[in-house]
């Protein structure tokens, strides 16, 4: 399998009244082609952020990404301006998202062909015609019933869990190389999540396309992903691939993740707290202020790298490091 | 997994709990509302005009030079010159007098009309928003037929079915501004009906009635102050309009629309006799939606941090 | 849909017929008697004393009657197109109306049309590059639209570009079947007073309505798809951004065509508004009547069209 996407040292900032936030620190990873990556983390941590930063899609002002390269398919995303066409040529054609809300997310005011017609034809130069037969027929693959009916629907007469199957059939049309899944199925009801998500997978796995789940169901990733990243407090904090994580969690919040999982006739462990501020950080650990396994050391050294223990398995815990 | 390396530790509740101090006592409330008001450098200006304005009309007689309607006909239609700055009118009036006096009764008739009109608008939209829905929507009905009559034509043919005059000019603007009122305050109360805490506060006992009373005063008062603010602006407007038709406040009146009127006769030799007196009426009219926008600022908790 | 049709036309003629009640009434209220006024005026130095002449005329003209009767028969002959005469030029009113209603129109359209194209571009404009110079400037023009009055900006128009810079003439309105080149001159200066109100009202709510738009999810669809700047504004940003000012469309038309009083007297436009104005300081009520009547009409037919189009422009609304 060959390297898709190298991320290197994306940082993401916003500036706000109260100062300047850094939502995205430092970040590293990397994608390889047809391979189902997961991102995980509480709510706030930076998963979104970055995944937004690498399409450049964060709001500016306040967001900027300050530092970091990503190169994709030979080229870095992140070299050229937010509304270049370079990056237009690429967005929605060789990389294309699904956003988690999908009541909100499509132009209330078009119909469903034209809002996915538009993509054919301006990446694929397709006509009109062309552009809504290729339309109806992903919209057969995403088993939306009486398709050619449906595409001259407005968003409204859809359902929500419909609308993200428009969605994903959007993301589709031009046979991207990588997809990226922001939340995309946890605003739906879990039968229908299931579904999608099924569905996804499937897809996917057809047209030997990558995709990244950002998502903080820890159930989701193990379930459909090769590998996992969790974030935290804007940082990857460890990585690896699903078995090495489930069977051995370094990270203490990677391990308070995991137990946060409901299984039946277990008590649940929640995590202890609440994220950080991610104004004028200091250097130390960020899980600090939360972890039940900190020593009097860890308030004195500096936040650890993601560093490699075996395998495709890192992690960014002083202790654990120490220990291996 | 070996604990005896890793000490367990109690997890102190630092750095989480800020947030809701600093909106509690009332001296930090007022602060918080004189910061929002003035956050806009445009709503600072609109304010000192009002100021400037309410002091114009309150000191006229010290500062004005002249007596606004004393005729002196040596100077009839004297250029503005030393004695008589901006110049005098047709009648050899002090314009610049003139137009201080005049302020008087713009600021008159623009609080008359906005308590005319608001508190018309009030009632009927309380009882709008407390009816039953069939009666709700007979008033809304009359409401939306009143809003969509060219407001003109009925302040035209009621200011002069009352004779001009302030109080005729007060009554027909008063009558076809309220209905705005109605729309405003039957929404708030609507909304105030529908909204959770309502059923919140009644399933822990407190009496419906009271409580949708409260919210409703608490929920309605910062948008009526608001409205009535713009709704000044707007009143002198209309007031300048009917004057300046010959349908308003008429001559010798020194009200800023007939001045126009008057002045517009002579706009080629003496232009500031009917540009001066328009260029007062839109001071006061920006000054007055500034300070409503500086309000709606400060009193909206809705947008309260969204406009920065 | 044509249900809401019917039930639309239903309830403007209902509002019709109530603000003709309304002003019925009021002129009812108004000082001096018509009939007075009809002798002062017709030079019949005789009869001026005659009392029984005073109530045959009374009679003649069904004013001895109870007003909803006088009412009911005024608004019977006005079905057939028959508005009466004026009681101060005893000329036939609906003859007087006719050209003066096509010059109303004319004008007022011109001032509809012109503020809906630059109201929302300048919004556009001024929302896009947001915080600049040009919104600034946007920003300040809006400001004086709204709050200048009508008459004040006729004037400064007149005294700049027609006695200092001698451009365009100081009054009078032509046609512009009749004379283009003259009717554009002078129509320039009425329009765009007339325009000035709802144009800034329409630029402040697009900027508004397209700055809240740009943030929402949708947008940021259309980005991720990689369309370029222009085709998201336009092709997803504007439709959606210009249905907050449809809703405005309806008091842009009270606006305009209260302004046609004020403009139609000062460029001295022989036009409803200065018929109206006329009748009104010579207390003409069946013209003030009629006049009124028209312009409800017209207010009430064009807040039909702009309903019907919000419904075309936002698939989300439905005629029910």
């Amino acid at each position: 399998m060959g390297r898709l996407l190298t991320v290197n040292g994306l940082s993401t900032e916003f500036r706000t009244e109260r100062g300047v936030v850094r939502a995205v620190n430092n970040v590293s990873y990397n994608i390889d082609e047809g391979e189902i990556v997961g991102l995980v983390g509480e709510s706030g941590c930076g998963k979104s952020v970055s995944q937004l930063s690498l399409m450049q899609l964060i709001p500016n002002p306040p967001g900027r990404v300050v530092a970091g390269s990503a190169e994709f398919e030979g080229v870095d995303l992140l070299k050229y301006t937010r509304r270049s066409r370079e990056l237009c040529a690429i967005r929605g054609n060789r990389i294309s998202m699904i956003f988690q809300e999908p009541m909100t997310s499509l132009n209330p005011a078009m119909t469903i062909a034209r809002q996915m017609s538009e993509v054919l034809t301006l990446h694929l130069n397709l006509d009109k015609k062309e552009a809504r037969e290729r339309s109806t027929d992903m919209l057969a693959q995403v088993g939306i019933p009486d398709p050619g009916k449906r595409a001259d629907d407005y968003p409204h007469q859809l359902s929500g869990g419909m609308r993200q199957r428009v969605m994903v059939a959007m993301a589709m049309l031009c046979s991207p190389k990588l997809i990226i899944a922001d939340e995309a199925t946890t605003a739906l009801d879990a039968t229908i999540q299931a579904q999608l998500l099924e569905l996804m997978y499937d897809l996917v796995g057809r047209y030997h396309t990558a995709l990244v789940m950002v998502t903080h169901n820890l159930g989701i990733v193990a379930r459909y992903a090769d590998r996992v990243n969790v974030m935290y407090a804007g940082r990857i904090i460890e990585t690896g691939t699903v078995k090495e994580i489930w069977a051995d969690p370094l990270h203490p919040y990677t391990e308070g993740l995991l137990s946060c999982v409901p299984k039946l006739g277990e008590k649940l462990e929640p995590i202890k707290g609440m994220p950080p501020s991610l104004i004028n950080r200091p250097a130390t650990c960020p899980f600090l202020p939360r972890c039940r396994f900190r020593t009097a050391a860890c308030f004195k050294e500096p936040a650890a790298e993601l560093t490699y223990v075996g395998g495709q398995h890192a992690t960014a815990c002083n202790r654990r490091l120490e220990e291996r | 997994m070996d604990g005896t390396k890793i000490v367990r530790e109690q997890i102190p509740d630092d750095e989480f709990e800020v947030l809701e101090e600093e909106q509690l006592s009332g001296v930090n409330e007022l602060k918080r509302f004189v910061r929002a008001f003035f956050r806009r450098k445009i709503v600072v200006v609109g304010f000192i005009l009002v100021v400037v304005v309410l002091l114009t009309a309150a000191l006229a007689d010290v500062i004005a030079p002249y007596d606004p309607y004393e005729q002196d006909l040596y100077q009839v239609l004297a250029a503005p010159g030393p004695s008589h700055p901006l110049g005098t009118d047709a009648l050899g009036r002090d314009l610049l007098s003139r137009i201080i006096h005049g302020s008087r009764i713009a600021l008159a008739v623009g609080v008359c009309t906005v308590l005319v009109s608001a508190s018309i608008g009030t009632v009927i939209g309380l009882i709008a928003g407390f009816s039953d829905s069939r009666l709700n929507s007979l008033i809304m009905r009359i409401t939306d037929i009143l809003i969509s009559v060219p407001s003109l034509v009925l302040q035209l043919l009621i200011a002069s079915a009352l004779n001009s005059g302030v109080t005729g000019v007060v009554i027909a603007i008063g009558l076809t501004l309220f209905p705005a009122y109605i729309r405003l305050i039957n929404g708030q109360v609507l909304s105030v009906k529908q909204n959770d805490y309502i059923s919140a506060s009644r399933s822990m006992g407190a009496k419906k009635s009271r409580i949708i009373v409260r919210h409703v005063v608490r929920n309605v008062v910062s948008p009526l102050i608001v409205m009535m603010t713009i709704m000044m602006g707007m009143s002198i407007m209309a007031e300048a309009g009917l004057s300046f038709l010959g349908l308003g406040i008429l001559p010798p009146a020194a009200a800023w629309g007939s001045m126009c009127r008057d002045g517009y006769q002579y706009l080629m030799t003496r232009p500031l006799l009917s540009i001066a007196p328009g260029l007062a009426i839109m001071i006061l009219v920006f000054a007055f939606n500034m300070v409503g926008d500086g309000l709606r600022d400060a009193l909206d908790p809705k947008l309260r941090g969204a406009l920065k | 849909m044509v249900n809401y049709i019917i039930r639309r036309l239903f309830y403007a003629v209902l509002i019709v017929i109530c603000v003709s009640m309304l002003v019925f009434g009021l002129i009812r209220a108004l000082p001096g008697d018509p009939i007075e006024i009809l002798v002062s005026r017709t030079e019949l130095a005789d009869a001026q004393a005659d009392p029984e002449y005073f109530e045959e005329l009374r009679h003649e003209l069904g004013l001895d009657k109870p007003i909803p009767i006088q009412f009911v028969n005024w608004f019977a002959k006005v079905v057939q197109g028959d508005f009466g005469k004026s009681i101060i030029k005893g000329d036939d009113i609906m003859q007087s109306m006719g050209e003066r209603m096509v010059i109303t129109i004319t004008l007022g359209l011109t001032a509809f049309v012109v503020s809906n194209i630059i109201g929302p571009l300048l919004g556009i404009i001024s929302a896009i590059r947001r915080g600049k110079l040009i919104d600034n400037i946007v920003t300040f023009i809006a400001n004086i639209g709204i709050t200048a009055p009508t008459f004040w900006v006729a004037i400064l128009l007149v005294y700049l570009f027609g006695y200092v810079l001698h451009w365009l003439p100081l009054y009078g309105y032509t046609l512009p079947w009749k004379d283009f080149g003259l009717s554009l001159r002078q129509g320039i200066m009425p329009v765009f007073v007339m325009a000035l109100g709802p144009i800034a009202s329409t630029a402040r709510q697009t900027r508004s309505s397209m700055l809240e738009v740009l943030g929402e999810d949708y947008i940021r669809t259309a980005w991720a798809k990689g369309l370029n700047e222009r085709q998201v504004i336009f092709r997803h940003a504007l439709k959606n951004s210009l249905m907050p000012v449809v809703t405005l469309q309806g008091q842009m038309i009270r606006q305009i065509f209260g302004g046609s009083f004020i403009v139609e007297t000062i460029f001295v436009i022989p036009g409803m508004g200065k018929l109206m104005i006329d009748a009104m300081l010579s207390h003409d009520y069946p013209t003030i009547q009629a006049v009124t009547l028209i312009l409800t009409v017209v207010v009430v037919i064009a807040n039909l069209i702009v309903d019907l189009l919000y419904g075309w422009i936002d698939p989300r609304i439905q005629y029910e």
